[in-house]
């Protein structure tokens, strides 16, 4: 699989080419993000120490100049101790700064529960005027990227650590929830690295019986809500499959969508409001209940309250 | 203005009446009829609670007409509580401590890469030393060597509960900026004079950014509340009006 941190060191580079622009700032974790690749522009290559408050306000001040500013850090830094900062340096004047959190989610798993960020969803999505995207695999992140870059406002792109999956060529689009299968029975709405095991589980599932609609939402801000409303009039009873919190993450997105339009059963994959711990990445998706078996379960449970209502 | 909003920072408005003069019909290289001028000075507003004493500047300065100061604070107005992108003239969205400098730093460092020389002053007040994120941006300008950028701070002794150096130590203030790579300048921040030589000091300095620490007066023009930490939030009954006018006028 490829390396996510050499891949986003090339997407920016690429970048770079192209806007002159361009400015790339890191908090001395420019190695194990990947972005130190941009030292090849060292004028445009900030790392500004560990100081992630200072960091967003810069960004935030090289933006209203006319910069278009790339921030990277870990999520749990990035969004935990500069939210204030993103929301009123960056985001009441709709300025133009490009977040790209990495570790988010339990991607960090051996770091534990300080790196271990399960709440930056649901705080980025409650500052407005922000656009919310959590790539499933390699060409949904330079896609991202490179709309972050060419799309004006505050835009926050949700990253893991490590490698990422190469799931689909290309179709990516800012605000449309991809179609990955067609289905009646069920609708699973997943985001970020757990689209691949929402993959599995549908294979699962089909192998019983079950016919899944599953839907990669990678931009959970703005959500899609056509494609949500559809599923849930579709199927009548959904899954949401998210690496984050379930309180004020994709499945609260999703709930909030379907309870006003289509009420149906919704059952929430995700960490279920708990602080992380050290451990193989593996053995902490069994843990948190991540895995295309939970996530086949959770679609015949959702089904099954469905015939109840 | 205060009074019409009946609310409003009175005390450290009047503190730094004088800078912002100072900036805004000495100092800065702006045009009022070209708000958006990208060769523009800019000054980030750190203290944003002084607003009132901003607009009155900014309306004085021909950003907008003195009628709309009256609109300070209401329902639909542009003129916020605290200073917003929406006001003709506002360089930067401020009021939450703490975050003003970084913001000036970013401008400061986008003049560099453009090649452009204009300067970016930010005008902080002393309590606001507090937050941990001035002692981050002060680190960044020092270690970036920042020039352009001159920070001002009111240093008007008073915050919002009570005097400065009992709320939490500031002092010594100087010797904390020196340490972090800036030229400290100390000056008497109503004094038209001062203000103008350490501008141009800051100016003449091309190795490092420059810190004028303002000693100022809080509620400065007006007895009843000079120096007097209640004058931080303080708004106004109509009597109180009629008097600070008056003493004002003869001011």
């Amino acid at each position: 699989m490829p390396s996510l941190r050499k891949e986003l060191g090339a997407i920016l580079l690429e970048l770079g080419k192209e806007y002159r622009d361009l400015v790339v700032i890191t908090g001395d974790l420019g190695k194990s993000t990947g972005v130190s690749a941009f030292e090849a522009y060292p004028e445009r290559y900030f790392n500004l120490g560990i100081s992630e408050q200072d960091m967003l306000g810069t960004a935030a001040g090289l933006a209203s100049a006319g910069k278009i500013p790339v921030v990277s850090t870990y999520a749990t830094f990035l969004v935990g101790r500069a939210w204030e900062q993103i929301r009123n340096s960056i985001a009441r004047d709709a300025l133009n700064v490009k977040m790209v959190a990495t570790h988010s989610g339990i991607s960090p798993s051996a770091d534990g529960s300080s790196h271990q960020c399960f709440e930056d969803i649901a705080l980025i999505r409650a500052i407005p005027k922000t656009t919310l995207v959590i790539p499933a695999d390699l060409s949904e992140m330079r896609a991202a990227v490179r709309a972050a870059v060419e799309t004006p406002g505050p835009f926050y792109i949700r990253l893991g650590r490590g490698e990422i999956p190469t799931l689909f060529e290309d179709g990516f689009k800012i605000g449309k929830a991809r179609q990955i299968t067609d289905g009646s029975d069920v609708g699973i709405v997943a985001s970020g690295c757990l689209v691949q095991e929402a993959i599995e589980a549908e294979t699962l599932l089909r192998r019983e019986g079950i016919s899944a609609s599953l839907v990669d939402m990678h931009t959970v801000k703005p959500a899609d809500v056509h494609a949500i409303t559809e599923i849930a009039q579709e199927t009548g009873a959904i899954v949401t499959v998210e690496d984050h919190n379930i309180l004020g993450g994709l499945g609260g997105a999703v709930a909030e969508i379907v309870s006003t339009n289509t009420p149906v059963p919704i059952q929430m994959i995700g960490i279920r409001d708990r602080f992380g711990e050290s451990g193989d990445i593996r053995e902490l998706m069994e843990v948190n209940g991540l895995t295309a078996r939970h996530i086949a379960d959770a679609a015949k449970r959702a089904i099954r309250s469905r015939k109840k209502f | 203005m205060i009074a019409s909003a009946k609310s409003g920072h009175l005390g450290p408005s009047l503190s730094c009446v004088e800078v912002l003069v100072s900036l805004y019909f000495d100092r800065m290289n702006h045009r009022p009829k070209d708000p958006t001028w990208p060769d523009r000075d800019r000054l980030v507003l750190c203290k944003g609670h002084a607003a009132p004493a901003l607009y009155a500047t900014l309306a004085r300065a021909g950003y907008f007409g003195h009628d709309m100061l009256l609109s300070l604070r209401k329902t639909g107005s542009a003129l916020q509580g605290h200073p917003t992108l929406e006001t003709s003239g506002v360089d930067a969205s401020t009021g939450s401590l703490g975050q003003g400098l970084s913001i000036a730093n970013g401008m400061a460092l986008a003049a560099r890469l453009d090649g452009r020389d204009y300067r970016v002053f930010a005008l902080l007040g002393d309590g606001e030393c507090d937050e941990g994120q001035i002692w981050e941006a002060a680190m960044t300008a020092g270690h970036l060597g920042l020039s352009n950028v001159t920070a001002i701070i009111d240093r008007n002794g008073v915050q919002s509960d009570d005097a400065t150096e009992r709320v939490k130590k500031k002092e010594p203030l100087d010797a904390k900026w020196r340490s972090f790579g800036w030229q400290v300048l100390e000056i008497d921040g109503h004094n038209f004079v001062q203000l103008h030589h350490s501008f141009d000091v800051a100016e003449w300095t091309t190795d490092r950014p420059t810190v004028i620490i303002a000693r100022t007066v809080k509620g400065k023009g007006l007895s009843f509340l000079e120096g007097d930490a209640n004058s931080h939030n303080a708004s106004f009954t109509e009597e109180d009006l009629d008097w600070a006018m008056e003493e004002l006028r003869y001011s």
